[in-house]
């Protein structure tokens, strides 16, 4: 299924929305600050906001054609969306509120298992309950089982974790992944958080001030931006697939390419996973020198320095790709130089591992 | 007490929920379109709904009379095409409460639906109801309080109703008394039993309709 948007044109109070991409992603992640367009976006998708002008395609199913004045109506267009507010029916139960889109459903979808959903999200214990007896985890999940009751061909999250505190994020991210893994609907994705991206989504759209300076795979866009206001929204860092092939006392072994590095464990356990490491966090000096604390240091060599306002980012090759990020006189001092060889040193709770 | 002052008790609690029930989807479409949506002609519509309840009542009967007489513009077309007389019915009765109480509906229900939020019948669209779905599942629903006490008061304005009806209704015994406008004759003639037995009558009609009122609403809480 792909996902066309064409010519979009929505003027917004600061700025116009102009997106003109084709997606086929099964999870896209709308990445980009607060304030960037983001939510009109999935209002216009959804049908629940007007545009000067707009072309959206849903598989071979034209939704919006502005040109021919065509607009498939909201309730037609078998379109879940989650909004942020959440938007749960206060004046109904649970189990109202799932079943609730279940009574229209789409005539061209297979309606998906009640029974499975409620399964897979763990809501069987609050189907009675009323939503405002809920927690801030429990609604987040309630929402997102109403929408994939109503069996839609599209699935419109915003900002599903964001008014989440970390530990009930790292509660809900298993339930999204499973249901990507589970459900396969195509899924859009509002986030500003690049661990969400990295987790939940394959394809990325980088959305700034309305308009969208890039779309491509995750990995891709976040190790290498389209230009530097695409780095500044996405932060550069080392992002690496690696394998953990041991652990030992809370400490990880993860394989990179030929090297191993030690991290900390990750909280779930996982084998395959993003190895990432903030270019602050690398330190580099001339030889091996004296013993010390940190467990990771590899050999390496400079690739390209480039000059980021008082500091200077250095391109390694350290058996894989690993940026590091030292002051002007650091650099100075230590006298790097493209092609000259020196030592990286990375604490090991420095190295980020999250679950792919 | 006597069957002429049970009939007027009849007519009027009669004619007082008729009038509430046929003002209820004029009122809701009305406060709907003034809560939601922007149009040319609003402010005019909104002043004209609410006149009613700043003029003398008795103003308002009678333009009534001037609209729908006989030689009035509704009223002659009544007449002359559909053979159909307003004045001095119990239509006029019925014309006059309907009149004077749908200002206070359509304040109380414009309020509720203000209150809800238009993000929750957006959701429910896109779950697959259409706009009527969403109005009675979603909207209605969650405004119930606010529709549900502009209700009890057009009813309770409709039963007290006095200077438009006069004008356009009269006081014909049996036709078009009223318990305000019996009470009123009834003192006039010095028939004060009389009306004190329909001021009473008065007080537990009031009194069981805002009781109504509150069960209900406790109902749809629980």
């Amino acid at each position: 299924m792909s996902l066309l948007l064409k010519s979009i044109s929505l003027p917004l109070a600061p700025f116009t929305l102009e997106v003109n991409v084709e997606l086929h992603g099964r999870v896209t992640a709308i990445f980009g600050p607060s304030g960037a367009g983001k939510t009109s976006l999935l209002d216009l998708i959804a049908g629940l906001c007007s545009a000067t002008s707009a072309f959206i395609r849903l598989g071979d199913q034209v939704l919006m054609d502005t040109s021919k004045r065509l607009s498939v109506p909201a309730s037609q267009r078998g379109i879940g969306y989650v909004p942020q507010d959440l938007a749960l029916f206060p004046h109904l139960s649970v189990r109202q509120n799932l079943l609730y889109g279940r009574k229209f459903v789409h005539a061209a979808n297979s309606p998906l298992d009640f029974e499975r959903v409620i399964e897979v999200l763990e809501i069987q214990p609050l189907l009675t309950r009323g939503v405002t007896e809920l927690s801030g985890g429990e609604r987040q999940r309630v929402a997102l089982a109403r929408a994939l009751i109503s069996a839609p061909r599209l699935l419109l999250l915003d900002e599903p974790l964001a008014s989440l505190d970390a530990p009930l994020k790292a509660k809900i991210i298993p339930y999204l992944t499973r249901i990507r893994d589970e459900f396969k609907i195509p899924t859009l994705c509002v986030t500003h958080d690049r661990f969400e991206a990295l987790t939940l989504a394959d394809e990325i759209v980088v959305l700034i001030n309305g308009k969208v300076c890039q779309t491509g795979p995750v990995l891709e866009v976040f190790n290498r931006p389209a230009n530097a206001d695409v780095a500044k929204i996405v932060g550069v860092e080392t992002l690496l697939p690696g394998v953990i092939t041991g652990s030992n006392e809370g400490l990880a072994s993860v394989k990179v390419g030929d090297v191993t590095l030690t991290a900390l464990a990750p909280e779930r356990p996982a084998t395959d996973v993003f190895v990432c490491i903030r270019g602050e966090d690398v330190i580099l000096q001339r030889d091996s020198g004296a013993p010390s604390s940190v467990r990771n240091r590899l050999s390496a060599r400079v690739k390209a320095m480039r000059p980021e306002g008082a500091l200077v980012r250095v391109e390694l090759d350290a058996g894989f790709q690993l940026s590091a990020l030292v002051t002007r006189p650091a650099c100075t001092e230590l006298d790097l130089r493209e092609g000259e060889s020196v030592v990286a040193l990375i604490k090991a709770p420095a190295i980020h591992l999250l679950p792919r | 007490m006597s069957l002429e002052e049970w009939q007027i008790v009849w007519f009027t609690a009669w004619v007082s929920t008729l009038s509430t029930v046929v003002i209820l989807p004029f009122g809701l479409a009305l406060a709907w379109a003034l809560a939601r949506y922007d149009w040319p002609g609003k402010s005019v519509v909104e002043t004209l709904i609410s006149l009613p309840l700043v003029m003398p009542p008795v103003a308002t009967g009678l333009i009534l009379l001037q609209l729908f007489g006989r030689r009035g513009t509704i009223g002659g077309f009544l007449h002359d095409k559909l053979n159909l007389d307003i004045i001095f019915t119990w239509k006029a009765v019925l014309l006059a409460l309907a009149v004077m109480s749908l200002p206070l509906l359509v304040r109380s229900a414009r309020v509720a639906f203000e209150g809800v939020n238009p993000r929750l019948e957006q959701i429910a669209r896109t779950l697959g109801a259409g706009n009527w779905r969403v109005f009675f599942t979603i909207t209605v629903p969650l405004a119930a309080r606010g529709i549900v006490a502009g209700m009890i008061l057009a009813f309770a304005r409709a039963l007290g109703e006095f200077g438009a009806t006069i004008m356009i209704a009269g006081n014909i015994p049996g036709k078009t008394s009223t318990l305000s406008l019996a009470i009123f004759q009834n003192v006039q003639l010095g028939e004060d039993a009389h009306a004190f037995r329909l001021l009473g009558v008065s007080v537990v009609l009031a009194f069981a309709a805002v009781w109504t009122s509150e069960l209900l609403l406790r109902k749809r809480k629980s």
